[in-house]
């Protein structure tokens, strides 16, 4: 195989890593909006936390699509 | 489609506005230190420019300006307790840095500063850095007791131990690396949905304009929430160095 074509399947297979940042990420936000739903009162204390989870669980994927920018453009 | 000025990435690319040379190292000031200094400029005029009345009972400039501090304040103290407050300057700084970037990047053609990542690394290791050095200033070697989680039985220590410490040297990378694949990312996918506007014509094009508007609003929310996760964030980072709660 081509170098060139390695690295582009290469880099489409890295990327596959924002698949768990997805299913991640909508964990989070459904649950924190069930959550909120079920006892409204304490929904807006817990948004912060929202956030860093957000944040924690999209880190991960964005590794990987890191590692696909590192190999298109590395 | 294939010119090099119109591939997605052409928007990141940095250019010499004033060449500069110190010794052989390269100072030139780039369209990124330019926007930098627009951003820098405009924040300073809009804060000294809403404060300059200093009402009693303020104004609508005013008011922005009160609670956007209040706001960062609250954020502070919230998630840095009170010891925290002494870096309170700081955060704001940052974080409204970050976020007139983020939304000046927005406008087209113009340079997304953030969206590089050697200047998010750079803020990013600052910090950690800072934490660090806080961490051992308030708590001296007791500070490596961070590494060591109360409550774990001793003979997962082997295992928990090494991942601690990763996850800790591992902070300036996530830190930095989330805010720059947003901003990078996000203005690529404008980039390309903005080709296909013009590929598919006065006939098509209509489809992924409404998409583009769409994704801007967007856009906007993820840059706010960006600039508010990094500098919540740092908060952590700063929490953690100050109480170690481990």
């Amino acid at each position: 195989m081509e170098l060139q074509a390695a690295k582009m399947i290469g880099a489409g297979l890295a990327c596959s890593a924002l698949i768990g940042a997805g299913i991640g990420i909508g964990h989070i936000f459904g649950n924190y909006l069930s959550g909120a739903l079920r006892n409204p009162s304490a929904a807006a204390g817990q948004f912060t936390n929202l956030l860093i989870g957000f944040a924690l669980a999209e880190a991960t994927g964005l590794f990987g699509l890191l590692i696909a920018l590192i190999i298109l453009f590395g | 489609m294939a010119a090099e000025h119109e591939s997605p990435m052409h928007q990141f690319e940095i250019q010499r506005l004033i060449p500069l040379k110190l010794r052989g190292i390269d100072i030139s000031f780039t369209n990124s230190s330019l926007f930098m200094v627009i951003a820098v400029a405009l924040i300073t005029l809009f804060l000294l420019y809403a404060m300059s009345g200093r009402k009693m009972v303020p104004g609508r400039t005013q008011s922005i300006a009160e609670m956007a501090y209040e706001f960062i304040h609250k954020l502070v103290q919230d998630s840095a307790g009170k010891e925290g407050l002494r870096f309170f300057p700081f955060v704001f700084t940052l974080f409204f840095f970050i976020l007139v970037l983020n939304l000046i990047g927005l406008i087209p053609y113009t340079f997304t500063v953030t969206s590089h990542i050697i200047v998010t690394f750079a803020m990013a290791l600052f910090i950690f850095a800072l934490v660090t050095l806080v961490g051992f200033w308030m708590h001296g070697l007791g500070y490596l007791k961070l590494f060591i989680p109360s409550g774990v039985p001793i003979w997962l220590m082997p295992v928990i131990i090494p991942i601690e410490v990763i996850s800790y040297f591992i902070r300036p990378i996530s830190h930095s690396v989330r805010l720059f694949a947003n901003m990078m990312a996000g203005h690529t996918m404008l980039k390309v949905f903005g080709g296909f506007v013009v590929g598919l014509g006065a006939l098509g094009g209509w489809a992924p304009l409404g998409f583009m508007v769409a994704f801007t609003g967007l856009e906007v929310v993820v840059a706010v929430l960006q600039a508010f996760i990094f500098a919540l964030l740092t908060c952590i980072y700063l929490n953690d160095a100050i109480h170690m709660h481990h």
